[in-house]
């Protein structure tokens, strides 16, 4: 809290950062809430991150535990990195709400309760014997704000005439409105969006606008709270931003690439979570020359993929990871006939249906071994929401340049996460080079489908040139003819090369980025949507005088190839993901360091708190910790 | 521009054909490489896509793009390919236990879209590639090499499914009837939309004989019946006897007995699926099997049409796209 101000109502205090969640039922509309919350707060010069948590249920049963829907948003005048670990503030619907978010809110932190929410039924379904508020100690660690939203919002909806039913819906209106008087937040963007959204039912329109109204007032009059807070404009790089989230800027880096490499895409995909918004944001785009294809399952959307790479096209799927599972055939026919494309996984909570909903990193082996024989495809994994943009690109670039599939790793907490991102110059980004051979003519010699390039990459020819009729297939082809070969040494060769251009992928990208020293005690090796947390939670230890760097692995296949060198600079390499150690096995195969892991998959991302505790136990082995403990802030033992 | 006029024989690839001595599907790349260079459309603008089994080697065999794909699986490559590539010819080889089987799903999807595309189904009602086990198709009580009490499950009819999935074309023939053959190949070419054409093929080492009924020469007047638009049903080796529709059934009956006006009439034009369904539901013995053209139905929109025509429409309505202006869009904020 970095200081106060007095306005004749209430005090006015400016910090540094907030950390809000919103949870009510999975009817109540707190998604829309907590996004609305974001885009303002991200126009309001914010740095943001996102962390929405919902049910796999559509209409999970109303009022239970199970039924909880949370968004959490950070918004800070600094640069962030992740949605935060403990709450500022929390708002409630019901009590359902309440005793499933309680535990994240922090002392003395603010407790927002729809007190019409608390009601004996609600109590029931809950599970609850009694009135959760009536816990004494509730009052005693939390500044608890008892707001009648139900009754009020029903008021303020009044004069427009809807049914008791749709007055009710606006109440998440009302939230929003005091949530933004509390945080000093502009209504315009949310007032744009009611009209935008609800234009075309303008009694709708306006009951959301009189209850967004109502809760700003409620606050602004009722000095319930008698305080309020500020958040400054972050000091991010120069330019111009916007907020995006982690699916939509995948998509529109698909865009870009198609751009860049002058080409149309064909996106071929079967609804999924969480990766159905990839497909539906690329729906939009058909003016872009996009074909989107709601294939009748996953086998026939890869497959249809790759029907549309062999005609010269920009081929994509998406899907997550049980969708992966079924594409795996065909992804390593993609790879025996050398196609470039684009697979997309999305990860989400395994193994099978898993945790639909909910996020995890355990794809990493699946993509890498999941396919039957010797099968190496490039894999990458965007670290943010925005990151996804700069990662499709690179990708495409890498398919095309190799004549290969290309595996992107996301996952749910990047697809559905959002940030404040720079809109990027398209024109200034490298074009990607796309080169189909010529025709010849059909007296000519023979072509060779399987003749390779400096990359080991074979041409693209496709459909429709003349003189280049050739066949491809699963079959083993013999290198440069392409005709079909049983001859051992031939497939021992063929095995060779494909491994041996997936390989020779890392001398061509980027070398491992360090974030700390080059050598010390402790050194963090992440990939994927984890950056921000593993980020953070390095800085923090930085800050109190831990000796740790950390290496955040954009290039998971092949690994950079400074990577083994850099490991061995540390006396531990410690190795946090959302899985049970696929990545650590991975560099322990390679490069024969005994990493350790930190290891969780409860469908939640990490918190820094957790991350900044495993590492400080590594890098105090031996040594006397007292005074990084102190600044820390960490309770040991 | 002269068109250079092809043979057969430039549609031949230089591979070897590897199919088991007296094959049916030789009769079949055999009336293929005849009628291609007939229909007049560039090589180089020919896709054949398989999946796995003895037929789905055929694209090796054919001097034009191809793809040798995974099993059941060929009718989704061709919509990726032919929905992207409207320009292309498309071609789809697969067999009874591809396509009904393991492809059962894509299969019906495809024709379903009435997506532009031909499909050659070659039913022998067995596994070749696998050596010897039944197929979606084999007939009850076959004994096979995995079912060596009988197969219990009761075939599937290729055709009747097709109808039922409203497939705009949808054709029967014969490997050992090549004039048919041909004739039928080439209505399926020249049909725009979903074609599917299927093909009684034998199988000499594992179901030999297995519809002799239909392909020796002469049993097939007997037990084969030849659809023509617009003629009435008759059949025989003295063609003395035709198909009546009475109440709601089709019946054999004596042409001497019925006024010809009385038979079935064929008609392959009307979109209503419910008659040559019931045409697709007359099995040797107890009915000569139709072969022929069951449904020729016209003007149904193809879906790599529609797909394209979306793009047309999108564009005219929001202009070629604009990713810049698109990135640049909706609630942005300056940083100095």
């Amino acid at each position: 809290m970095d200081s106060s101000t007095e306005s004749p109502n209430h005090t006015i205090e400016q910090v540094s950062g907030i950390t809000v969640r919103l949870a009510g039922d999975s009817g109540d509309g707190m998604q829309l809430l907590g996004t609305q919350l974001t885009n303002t707060s991200a126009l309001a010069g914010n740095d943001v991150a996102t962390f929405p948590d919902f049910p796999a249920e559509i209409r999970a049963p109303r009022g239970t535990r199970a039924g909880v829907s949370g968004f959490q948003v950070q918004f800070a005048s600094e640069e962030i990195f992740t949605p935060g670990d403990t709450l500022d503030c929390l708002v409630v619907m019901n009590p359902a709400a309440l005793v499933t978010n309680l535990g994240d809110l922090r002392k003395g932190g603010i407790l927002v309760v729809n007190e019409d929410g608390f009601i004996e039924k609600e109590f029931k379904l809950a599970k609850l014997d009694k009135n959760p508020l009536e816990d004494e100690i509730l009052e005693s660690t939390y500044r608890v704000v008892k707001v009648s939203m139900t009754k009020l919002t029903r008021a303020a909806v009044a004069e427009h005439g809807l049914s008791v039913k749709l007055a009710d819906r606006c109440k998440n209106f009302f939230a929003m409105g005091l949530v933004y008087w509390l945080f000093g937040r502009s209504l315009e963007p949310t007032l744009r969006f009611i009209e935008a959204k609800f234009g075309r039912l303008p009694e709708v329109a306006q009951a959301n606008e009189s209850a967004l109204r109502a809760g700003w007032a409620f606050g602004e009059t009722t000095e319930a709270f008698g305080i309020s807070y500020r958040v400054d404009a972050a000091e991010l790089n120069p330019g111009t931003y916007k907020n995006v989230m982690g699916n939509q800027a995948m998509a529109w880096g698909l865009l870009a690439a198609a751009e860049l490499s002058g080409k149309e895409m064909f996106y071929g995909s079967y609804p999924i979570t969480p990766a159905s918004d990839i497909l539906h944001e690329l729906t939009k785009f058909k003016n872009f020359g996009v074909r989107t294809f709601q294939a009748e399952d996953e086998i026939a959307a890869v497959c249809a993929t790759i029907g549309a790479a062999f005609g010269g096209t920009m081929g994509v799927t998406a899907s997550s990871g049980p969708g992966i599972a079924l594409k795996a055939e065909a992804m390593g026919l993609g790879m025996i006939m050398e196609l470039p494309m684009l697979v997309v996984n999305v990860q989400r909570g395994g193994p099978s249906t898993g945790l639909p909903t909910k996020t995890e990193q355990s794809d990493l082996l699946q993509v890498m071994f999941g396919r039957n024989g010797e099968s190496p495809l490039p894999i990458l994994a965007p670290q943010s929401p925005g990151d996804c943009f700069a990662v499709a690109v690179e990708a495409w670039r890498l398919a095309v340049e190799c004549m290969t599939p290309v595996v992107i790793l996301s996952d749910g907490y990047i697809a559905n996460g959002s940030e404040p991102w720079k809109i990027p110059d398209v024109a200034s980004i490298e074009p990607i080079v796309v080169k189909h051979p010529e025709g010849q003519s059909a007296d000519g010699d023979p072509f060779m489908p399987y003749q390779r390039d400096e990359n080991l990459a074979r041409p693209w020819a496709i459909p429709g040139t003349e003189g280049l009729m050739h066949r491809i297939g699963g079959l083993e082809k013999e290198d440069g003819t392409g005709n079909v070969s049983y001859d051992p040494a031939n497939h021992q060769h063929m095995t060779d090369t494909r491994a041996q251009k997936v390989a020779m992928i890392a001398d061509r990208v980027p070398e491992q980025e360090l974030f700390g020293a080059e050598s010390g005690d402790v050194l963090v090796v992440s990939w994927g949507g984890t950056y921000g947390a593993c980020h953070t939670a390095v800085q923090r230890c930085q800050q109190a005088g831990l000796s740790v760097s950390h290496a955040h692995v954009r290039y998971l296949n092949p690994l950079p190839r400074n990577l083994g060198t850099m490991l061995k600079q540390f006396k531990t390499v410690l190795v946090p993901e959302l899985n049970m150690g696929q990545l650590r096995m991975l560099l322990r195969h390679h490069y024969l360091v005994d990493c350790i892991g930190v290891n969780k998959v409860q469908g939640k991302p990490f918190t820094v708190t957790e991350l900044v505790e495993a590492i400080r136990d590594q890098a105090c082995v031996g040594k006397d910790c007292t005074v990084v403990d102190k600044i820390l802030k960490i309770r040991v033992g | 521009m002269n068109l250079p006029v092809l043979k057969a024989a430039d549609f031949a690839s230089d591979q070897d054909v590897r199919w088991c001595p007296g094959c049916g599907d030789y009769s079949i790349l055999a009336q293929m490489k005849k009628v291609l260079p007939e229909l007049g459309f560039p090589r180089e603008k020919t896709v054949f896509i398989s999946g796995i089994g003895c037929s789905s080697r055929f694209p090796y065999y054919m001097n034009t793009y191809g793809m040798h794909s995974i099993h059941g699986r060929a009718p989704t490559f061709a919509t990726g390919l032919k929905t992207t590539r409207p320009d292309l010819m498309v071609w789809v080889i697969t067999g009874d236990g591809d396509a009904l089987s393991i492809g059962g799903n894509h299969f019906i999807h495809a024709l379903r879209r009435n997506l532009d595309i031909n499909i050659v189904l070659f039913n022998n009602r067995i596994y070749g590639l696998t050596k010897g086990q039944y197929s979606p198709t084999s007939t009850e009580g076959q004994v096979t090499k995995s079912t060596p009490m009988g197969s219990i499950d009761h075939p599937l009819n290729p055709l009747s499914v097709a109808i039922a999935a409203e497939a705009t074309f949808v054709a029967r023939s014969i490997d050992a009837h090549v004039k048919h053959l041909e004739m039928t190949l080439k209505r399926a070419a020249n049909h725009k939309g979903v074609s599917l054409v299927e093909v009684y093929q034998n199988c000499n080492v594992f179901n030999d004989g297995a519809m002799s009924y239909a392909q020796d020469r002469k049993q097939r007047p007997e037990n084969t019946i030849e659809l023509e638009h617009g003629k009435p049903l008759i059949f025989g080796t003295e063609r003395d006897k035709g198909i009546q529709m009475i109440g709601n059934r089709l019946e054999i009956v004596k042409t001497a007995d019925v006024a010809v006006d009385d038979l079935l009439i064929h008609d392959e034009k009307t979109p209503d699926p419910a008659l040559h369904f019931m045409l697709s539901r007359m099995r040797y013995p107890e009915f000569p099997e139709p072969i022929g053209v069951f449904r020729d139905v016209q003007g149904i929109p193809t879906y790599d049409d529609q797909i394209n025509d979306q793009i047309v429409q999108a564009r005219e309505k929001k202009g070629q796209g604009d990713l810049q202006a698109l990135l640049n869009a909706g609630d942005t904020w300056e940083v100095a």
